[in-house]
């Protein structure tokens, strides 16, 4: 019970109190018109270049910016604990660790679903795509599955934040990268085969392809390979957060470098 | 004079300083655009046509500079804010004008770099090499772009000075620039009531002239409109300036965060 309650209500408290760019004036810029002008940059660009089409470019640009809340509000959750002088209380708590952790990343997964939502419609509405009425419940629960992967990928990078004191610099070359080897704006088949395999080790990849072929009218089983693989990611990135946040913790007692700014 | 131009000097080469050790407004400044101008060119090499290419490095070169500028700008006075040192500045008998327009020119120096960074990226990894066929016009096109958009920051700096998350409206400003100023698609292709928002940026004249300049034509005329253009922010700026900062002096908000 005590760790549901950590899971759930601790999660939702940190996640309040850390993330301070759910306040409006940031939260709008940020996370509203952001997403919507690289969705039309990147719509205009392929416009220009005569490379795919409208739906292309607002899929894999709407699902891209879902990694930005999944990145730096993990980020936040977890670094923002030492700008809060909190983080020492934080670690010192008997709470178990995978609740404690865990459950910071639900309402950013929330977070970044609700962006890359936003996106969606936003460009559906704005370039006039054609997305099938039907398809959409599907496309729902693939943006749920890619946001989830990007926290695993926000919970490691989190955790390396306790090391590297750079997080907002961290956040977004992780998110460059994405951009660049995930498939957004060029499909995987047409990058260079070592920039396609590295992403498809990389969460985004096989969620915007399946979000793409979804939109395409494809059925939730045809891409439900896809899904699972998307999951696979984003459990490997999870648990890779999670090992290196107990390393990181132990490193920083020993070291007494928790603190240190 | 001489004093101005020592003060002016000596407050560009210690900002200068200060964002070259900064990783998040030095080498971040670079490599966003850097990746963002990756994927561009990515995508236009896909049909392989050696025209769209040369578009896009061009303008891929040059965008790097509206981030350097844009982002950081709009944010300035509130880094200062948050230093503590936004009353000292705007106590101080200099101007704020003669301490702001040596920051923008700074950051427009780490445009600098990132055009140097992103035609020897476009070289090494794209195999991409630019025609330019005139390179001290070519050059005088970039030196304008980096001036009218230091005066185009300071602009930006002054009228965000009220927004307390101006970090967040530089940010998101990154991408309209991108897509009003001609970098990466002509500013033609683009809806015809929004673009004479892009022709009141002085960097879209400035790219105009860029191309110009690359193409082989006389790239004077968008240079002159660019320094116009840029010198209105810049006197609005002066103004606007003032006014702001007599406000928030009047109200006692120049500190509150």
């Amino acid at each position: 019970m005590t760790s549901l309650r950590i899971f759930f209500i601790g999660g939702l408290m940190s996640y309040r109190a850390m993330f301070n760019w759910l306040s409006p004036w940031i939260l709008v810029p940020s996370l509203i018109v952001s997403p919507i002008c690289q969705i039309l940059l990147f719509a205009y660009i392929g416009r220009s270049a005569g490379v795919g089409n409208d739906e292309f470019y607002v899929i894999g640009n709407a699902l891209n910016y879902a990694a930005i809340p999944c990145l730096f509000a993990m980020g936040a959750t977890i670094g923002g604990e030492r700008e809060g002088h909190t983080l020492g209380i934080v670690l010192a708590t008997p709470a178990r660790r995978i609740p404690l952790f865990l459950g910071r990343a639900l309402p950013v997964i929330a977070n970044g679903w609700g962006v890359a939502m936003v996106g969606v419609l936003a460009g559906v509405l704005l370039l006039d795509v054609d997305i099938p009425a039907g398809a959409w419940p599907s496309i729902l629960l693939a943006v749920v599955v890619t946001s989830a992967s990007c926290t695993g990928l926000g919970l490691a990078m989190g955790a390396v934040a306790l090391r590297v004191r750079e997080s907002a610099v961290l956040g977004n070359v992780v998110f460059c990268l994405l951009l660049v080897f995930c498939g957004v704006n060029v499909a995987l088949d047409d990058l260079p085969a070592w920039m396609a395999s590295v992403g498809t080790w990389l969460p985004l990849s096989h969620g915007i392809e399946a979000a793409r072929m979804l939109a395409d009218g494809s059925g939730l089983g045809a891409v439900d390979g896809l899904l699972l693989r998307e999951v696979g990611v984003g459990l490997l990135y999870t648990v890779a957060g999670l090992a290196l946040l107990r390393f990181f913790e132990d490193e920083s007692r020993r070291s007494a470098s928790l603190d240190r700014n | 004079m001489r004093q101005l131009l020592h003060q002016q000097w000596v407050c560009y080469r210690l900002q200068l300083r200060v964002l070259s050790t900064s990783l998040f407004d030095g080498m971040l400044a670079v490599f966003f655009p850097l990746m963002f101008a990756t994927a561009a060119l990515l995508l236009y090499r896909i049909n392989g046509d050696a025209d769209s290419l040369q578009y896009a490095g061009l303008g891929a070169a040059i965008m790097g500079m509206w981030t350097c500028q844009g982002v950081i700008a709009a944010s300035l006075l509130t880094r200062e804010r948050w230093a503590g040192t936004l009353e000292l500045l705007v106590a101080a008998p200099t101007s704020l004008t003669r301490v702001l327009v040596p920051t923008t020119m700074a950051l427009s120096t780490i445009g600098l770099y990132c055009v140097v960074a992103t035609v020897l990226w476009e070289r090494w990894v794209f195999d991409l090499r630019l025609e330019i066929a005139s390179w001290p016009l070519f050059v005088v096109g970039v030196l304008m772009a980096a001036l009218s958009l230091a005066l185009f920051g300071f602009f930006l700096s002054v009228t965000a000075v009220r927004y307390r998350s101006s970090w967040a409206l530089g940010a998101a400003l990154e991408y309209p620039g991108w897509l009003l100023c001609g970098f990466l698609i002509p500013v033609s292709s683009l809806p015809e009531w929004i673009q004479p928002l892009s022709w009141a940026i002085p960097t879209t004249w400035a790219m105009a002239g860029v191309r110009e300049a690359a193409n082989g034509g006389s790239p004077w005329a968008d240079l002159a409109v660019c320094a116009a253009v840029g010198l209105v922010y810049a006197g609005l700026a002066a103004y606007l300036g003032r006014r702001l900062v007599d406000s928030a002096r009047k109200h006692a908000t120049l500190a509150l965060t």
